[in-house]
């Protein structure tokens, strides 16, 4: 059974249709691409994944469970993190904390104990800081754990907010234009930090990008949107030689 | 990396300490000075209104600057813990003597009704934003402070007798007893507050409040300050924490209007103690001391409170003196400009650039 299903989804905002007769399948562990051109309806899908908006019409399948119209919340725990195409970071936290409020709901005590400070609060703070430390590691941004999030140069707030999704401990990962307002080299060493959260946490993974090397680099399937409906999908060489998806990027 | 850890986390702790600190050695201060004698009794007078404006800045930013919604309607929480703190010390005078044990129970009640309003407000109000939060919480305070004053409610032995009217219309037996008389409020509630009891309040709402803040519960709700929409891509449930913030600060309020009501003989809803007026006079603390700043609501509301006092002798000039503070403190306090000189020159800095320098050597 595939990790994700989506079948026919689609959205109008008024008489925009964004998103049309959408349909994608994702096994578990897959590292997928989804491209288009500005305003095909990518982040559209996103949304619709993670219940910012609710389809019109269709049906979206998260380990066979069925998670069409359901609360951003509830998705989330079902198991889908995200980040955003304009970084949503929580600017005056500490880049800790930011991973901490991912943490929220994997370690729990109550207000009261926090209040009064009860043993429990010591015991669940330390576990909590244990575990996002060992998440900042991974993206590298241990040493700025305690530096208010947007003080984080660009690069680094796109990595925290992978940290911080990867904190929801989530099956699945999307991610909204990751490399966007980085250089060539902070790109690269973004893709490997993306297959490494894709092997070291076997996790599975869905991303937007324009940057079409690290969409080749490291995106085994494709697919391809265009005016919110699907253009072609396929093997990411394949889908990338297609002529019509070249037209579509450069336009006729 | 651990200990950059711990050092974060010490550095938190140090400046809560220091914010007890602060408290409790204005307490020893004020204390040593009257016993010497040195201190004014309208000096004397202002100190419990003054312990119990610090606890509404400090719940006030609660809200505002913790959980970022604008609120008008504080002094209408106030409202609510006064009077039903009152009623209650009121009605047990006889039968609680002991006014240790009451007081604390007064105290309770009056937290408990100020975050029941606090609950039933919220509810509703929090689904909106921004200004509309402002003005539905704007208009619930006067809705409060109006309704207090339609009340009379009186005891005889058959029990309780209410009116939304007049006193006569209760019908009380002649041996009967008034106890919220309307506009004229509740008269004769026992003296129970005084400076040491404001002071301790003063902590235990600190207490609350930071430890909020630095909790599980306060990184949730600073997060939904911070970024709604990421709070909740992350699992983080909006309407409960926003509603548990303004419970909670609703209930501190409701704890400032017990102090303050056993402070007075007659406790009457007007515009200047429980309108609109004293809610912006609230906000005003919060602003001018820091949006969030703890510390800075607390010094605020004392400078803010003392400064029309000291002034006194100033006559004319006082309240265009009252006015220049208030703008400069805005500038230096909320303004670009001024954070960037609060940065440059901060004490903290220089005494690290000396450190800095010591440790290049
Ligand atoms: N909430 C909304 N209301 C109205 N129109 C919307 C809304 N959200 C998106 N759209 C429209 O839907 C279309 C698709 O937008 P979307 O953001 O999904 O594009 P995209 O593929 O992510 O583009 P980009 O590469 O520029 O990020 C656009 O025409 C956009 O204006
Ligand atoms: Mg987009």
């Amino acid at each position: 059974m595939a990790l994700l299903e989506v079948k026919e989804l689609g959205i109008s905002f008024g008489g925009l249709r964004a998103v049309d007769d959408f349909h994608m399948t994702i096994e578990q562990g897959q590292l997928y691409g989804l491209i288009g051109p500005n305003g095909a309806g990518k982040t559209t899908v996103f949304n619709l994944l993670t219940g910012v908006y609710k389809p019109t019409d269709g049906y979206i399948l998260l380990d066979g469970e069925n998670i069409t119209g359901k609360k951003t919340i509830e998705i989330n725990q079902h198991g889908i993190a995200r980040t955003f195409q304009n970084i949503r970071l929580f600017d005056e936290l500490t880049v800790l904390d930011n991973v901490k409020v991912g943490l929220h709901n994997h370690y729990s005590y109550s207000t009261l104990t926090g209040i009064l400070r009860l043993p429990k609060y010591y015991k669940i703070e330390k576990e909590m800081d244990a575990r996002a430390m060992e998440l900042l590691k991974v993206f590298d941004l241990d040493q700025e754990a305690d530096y208010k999030a947007s003080n984080l140069p660009y690069g680094k707030q796109r990595k925290l907010e992978i940290a911080r999704a990867l904190a929801t401990e989530p099956k699945l990962l999307l991610l909204d234009e990751p490399a966007a307002g980085m250089n060539p080299h902070e790109t690269q060493e973004l893709m490997k930090t993306i297959r490494f959260v894709r092997d070291e946490f076997h996790m599975t993974i869905l991303l937007i990008e324009h940057d079409m090397k690290l969409v080749s680099g490291i995106c085994e399937e494709l697919t391809v949107l265009n005016f919110g409906q699907i253009l072609t999908e396929g093997e990411t060489s394949t889908v990338l030689n297609d002529p019509k998806v070249i037209t579509a990027y450069l336009g006729e | 990396m651990r200990q950059m850890n711990i050092k974060a986390l010490n550095k938190t702790t140090k400046s809560n300490i220091v914010t007890y600190g602060i408290v409790i050695l204005a307490y020893l201060i004020m204390e040593i000075l009257m016993r010497a004698g040195v201190v004014s009794s309208l000096l004397q007078g202002l100190l419990v209104p003054l312990c119990t404006y610090v606890i509404l800045a400090v719940s006030l930013n609660l809200t505002v600057g913790i959980s970022g919604e604008l609120s008008l309607g504080h002094a209408g929480f106030m409202c609510v813990g006064a009077f039903s703190s009152a009623f209650f010390s009121k009605c047990m005078q006889e039968v609680i003597p002991v006014s240790g044990i009451r007081f604390f129970l007064a105290i309770l009640i009056g937290a408990a009704f100020a975050a029941l309003f606090g609950v039933v407000v919220g509810i509703p109000v929090l689904r909106l934003r921004g200004d509309y939060l402002a003005i539905v919480t704007l208009a619930f305070g006067e809705i409060i402070k109006n309704v207090v004053n339609v009340i009379f409610l009186g005891k005889d032995s058959r029990g309780f007798h209410i009116s939304m009217k007049d006193a006569f219309s209760m019908g009380l037996e002649p041996e009967g007893e008034v106890i919220i008389n309307g506009p004229q409020g509740i008269t004769g509630t026992p003296n129970d507050s005084n400076f040491l009891v404001g002071i301790i309040l003063i902590l235990i709402t600190l207490f609350i409040v930071i430890n909020l803040v630095n909790s599980r519960t306060g990184r949730a709700i600073m997060a939904i300050r911070d970024n709604r929409i990421a709070a909740e891509s992350v699992g983080i449930h909006i309407t409960k924490y926003k509603l548990l913030a303004f419970t909670i600060s609703a209930s501190l309020a409701g704890v400032a209007g017990v102090l303050y009501a056993h402070n007075l003989s007659t406790l009457a809803a007007q515009s200047k103690n429980f309108g609109y007026n004293m809610s912006i006079m609230i906000l005003v603390f919060v602003v001018l001391g820091g949006i969030g700043n703890i510390r800075g609501s607390i010094i605020a509301a004392v400078v803010l409170t003392l400064l029309p006092e000291l002034l006194r002798s100033l006559n004319d000039y006082r309240m265009l003196m009252y006015a220049i503070v208030l703008i400069a403190t805005m500038i230096f306090t909320s303004s670009p400009g001024g954070q960037a000189f609060r940065e440059r020159y901060s004490l903290k800095r220089l005494i690290g650039q000396r450190k800095e320098t010591k440790e290049a050597e």
